[in-house]
């Protein structure tokens, strides 16, 4: 007898009982669903941090005024200016692990075109700013070093800003709108961003010259900087840029030995590191809840097999009786919780994208469905039939045909 | 071929319950070359443990068997399934169909573990299902069946490999007198076809249409004699009221 009868044998037997092996493949189906549905959503929120840092910018520090214990990591309006535009300079040009700074300058602004009027963020910056970010314009142009040295009146929108202003899928480039009733040129509009991982709206925001920002929208002490300093360190070592940019800043403001820092730095570097650890966690974490039902669904398994075994004890007898050898047996009752369980993980990732589907559709949480996640739950769950199938498979070979003939 | 088909020479059956020793079998010495066998006995006599060392469905504790000459007593359990699909044919009292199964399916089944392909598989139990009268059933299944129409289908199973050997434990056991004589009919035209066929009963009406009947008293052989067998025939179908002919 070749494989495929043995597979045609089982599939008959399988499909006498058609009740029977739908209930042994439930135990399978809800352990793979669960395992696609979980990893899957797992590895979204991964992907979807991952995406937020990427778009906030790689290597990025903050460093802001006021010391972390005062509070000052939020940098807002509250603390005590520290920082001053010649600090910025020297950041830029005398700490060799920086490889770009711009200043973040920022208030809460009304902004009207012609038709509407919208509530936004308003950022004062340099061009540097879009580098250390990687922003590109989906149409226009960015911040030119030129309009900061004339003070331009020039606004590049954030996607979210243009639409509500100008309507989607309109040119807002070349437009006028006035900021703060100050009529400004629309001369870019950023490219679709998303949510960043600090809950900011990048696309929600418009960009105008630092120079500009100060000297119309928040007219401040022209010696400090009341806002904060972007820093794309040179190199993957941030917290060595962290030290650099630290020690400099110490030697500016005079602080001497023990004394706490005037300013803080926040490596965003380090914090996405740590999220994405979170998340692998988590990740992990679903996978072992999802491990451990697929376990559940192979002793399902094993169970029904068993029980299938001793309903079949006749069954088996006979067969034995015309001539099947205990080989035979096994691989048939084998190849029964195999096709069981493979099916049962067919169904099973269909369900589970299904459900994961279902689930970011309701909740908006972010899903990604990894191929090899799916090839190795179907393989998995084959296995697990295999080895679950086993001890069944192995007591039925083992039955003496008189005692299963005679069996009531 | 000089060797007969079934010689067994002192075999013993024994069976250890606890302290107590059950001998099945004690002893016996028995040669079966052709002709329709029936082992009759009181029960407990040992008649299943001859039927079921004869079919290699068990071994003897001592002695030896020979089938078609070949000492089978100590081969192994692939060696004697084997032999069990090739030489012989099985036949139950609770006939042992596969429930769902078409009557066709439950024939091709000993083709099956002997890896016959599936056409002639089909070809030859259809061939074997008309030869057993029912030709015009093979797609029913067992539950569409009567208990004799049941039985011939499991007689068809036994004839499908074209074994020598058909071996029966009470045939008719569950059967109505007509149907257990219909059994009897057919067995006695494959016997004249050259089958052998061992069967068990303990009905004297039934024993009749043997060629040969064996009785068995505590594991040993008590008498062995030919006879001329009872030709059985079918009564014509007693007339049924309401029936127009
Ligand atoms: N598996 C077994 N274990 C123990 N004793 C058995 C077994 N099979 C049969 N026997 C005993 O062997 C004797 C013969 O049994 P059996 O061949 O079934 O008789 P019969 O078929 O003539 O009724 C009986 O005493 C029975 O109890
Ligand atoms: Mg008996």
């Amino acid at each position: 007898m070749n494989p495929f009868q043995t597979f045609r044998v089982a599939l008959r037997a399988l499909l006498r009982n058609k009740m029977r092996s739908f209930l042994t493949c439930l135990g399978m189906i809800i352990g793979v669903s669960a395992v696609i549905a979980m990893v899957a959503i797992g590895e979204g929120a991964k992907a979807r941090v991952e995406e937020a840092f990427a778009a906030m910018g790689t290597n990025l520090l903050i460093v802001m005024a006021g010391s972390s214990s005062m509070g000052g990591v939020q940098g807002g309006s509250g603390s005590q200016p520290t920082l001053t535009w010649e600090d910025l300079k020297a950041i830029q040009s005398e700490v060799s692990s920086v490889k770009y700074a711009a200043p973040q300058l920022r208030s809460n602004g009304q902004v009207m075109s012609e038709e509407q009027n919208w509530g936004t963020q308003i950022y004062g910056t340099t061009p540097e700013y879009f580098k250390i970010r990687s922003w590109a314009v989906s149409s226009g142009s960015l911040l030119t070093q030129s309009d900061g040295d004339t003070g331009a009146k020039v606004a590049v929108l954030g996607q979210t800003v243009a639409d509500k202003l100008f309507g989607v899928g309109s040119s807002p480039v070349g437009q006028n709108i006035r900021i703060k009733n100050i009529p400004f040129t629309v001369v870019g509009v950023l490219a679709k961003k998303g949510q960043s991982a600090m809950g900011q709206d990048y696309d929600d925001a418009l960009f105008i010259p630092v120079s500009t920002f100060g000297s119309k929208i928040q007219g401040g002490l022209k010696k400090y900087l009341s806002g904060s300093i972007m820093v794309q360190a040179a190199t993957s070592d941030t917290a060595r840029t962290q030290a650099d940019v630290t020690a400099l800043l110490r030697d500016r403001h005079r602080l001497a030995d023990g004394i706490d820092d005037d300013f803080s730095i926040r490596n965003l570097a380090e914090i996405a590191s740590a999220q994405q650890e979170g998340t692998k966690t988590m990740t992990s974490l679903l996978a072992a809840v999802a491990a451990v039902s697929l376990l559940v669904g192979g002793i399902g398994i094993m169970n029904i097999m068993l029980v299938s075994v001793t309903e079949r004890t006749r069954e088996i007898g006979l067969r034995m009786a015309i001539g099947a050898r205990r080989y035979q047996i096994m691989a048939q009752f084998l190849v029964e919780s195999l096709t069981l369980a493979f099916f049962g993980g067919l169904i099973g990732v269909a369900v589970g994208v299904g459900t994961a589907t279902w689930l970011s559709s309701s909740f908006g949480w972010s899903l990604l469905i990894r191929p090899d996640v799916v090839a190795i739950s179907v393989v998995f769950s084959a296995l697990t039939g295999v080895i679950f199938g086993l001890y069944p498979a192995r007591k039925a070979s083992r039955l003496d045909p008189i005692d299963a003939l005679r069996y009531e | 071929m000089n060797a007969p088909l079934i010689h067994l020479e002192k075999v013993c059956k024994t069976y250890r319950m606890g302290e107590e020793v059950v001998h099945a079998l004690q002893d016996v010495t028995l040669d079966i070359n052709g002709g329709l066998v029936a082992i009759m006995g009181a029960s407990g006599s040992g008649k299943s443990t001859m039927m079921n060392v004869i079919g290699c469905l068990d071994r003897p504790s001592s002695g030896s068997y020979f089938l078609e000459g070949q000492d089978v007593s100590k081969m192994g359990h692939n060696a004697l399934a084997d032999i069990r699909n090739r030489t012989i044919g099985f036949v139950f009292q609770s006939f042992h169909l596969l429930s769902r199964t078409s009557a066709i399916e439950n024939v091709e089944l000993p083709l099956v573990y002997a890896g016959v392909s599936g056409k002639e598989r089909k070809r030859r139990a259809e061939e074997a299902l008309k030869r057993v009268g029912l030709g015009a059933r093979i797609h029913h299944h067992p539950n569409q069946l009567s208990g004799g129409q049941q039985q011939r289908v499991a007689i068809a199973r036994a004839i499908v490999s074209k074994s020598k050997l058909l071996m029966a434990d009470e045939p008719t056991g569950n059967l109505d007198s007509r149907t257990s004589i219909e059994i009897m009919a057919l067995f006695q035209e494959l016997w004249r076809e050259g089958m052998t066929i061992v069967l068990v009963t303990h009905e004297p009406d039934i024993a009749a249409f043997a060629s040969r009947v064996v009785v068995m008293k505590d594991g040993e052989v008590l008498t062995d004699r030919e006879q001329e067998p009872v030709v059985a025939v079918v009564p014509p179908p007693a007339s049924r009221p309401g029936v127009m002919t």
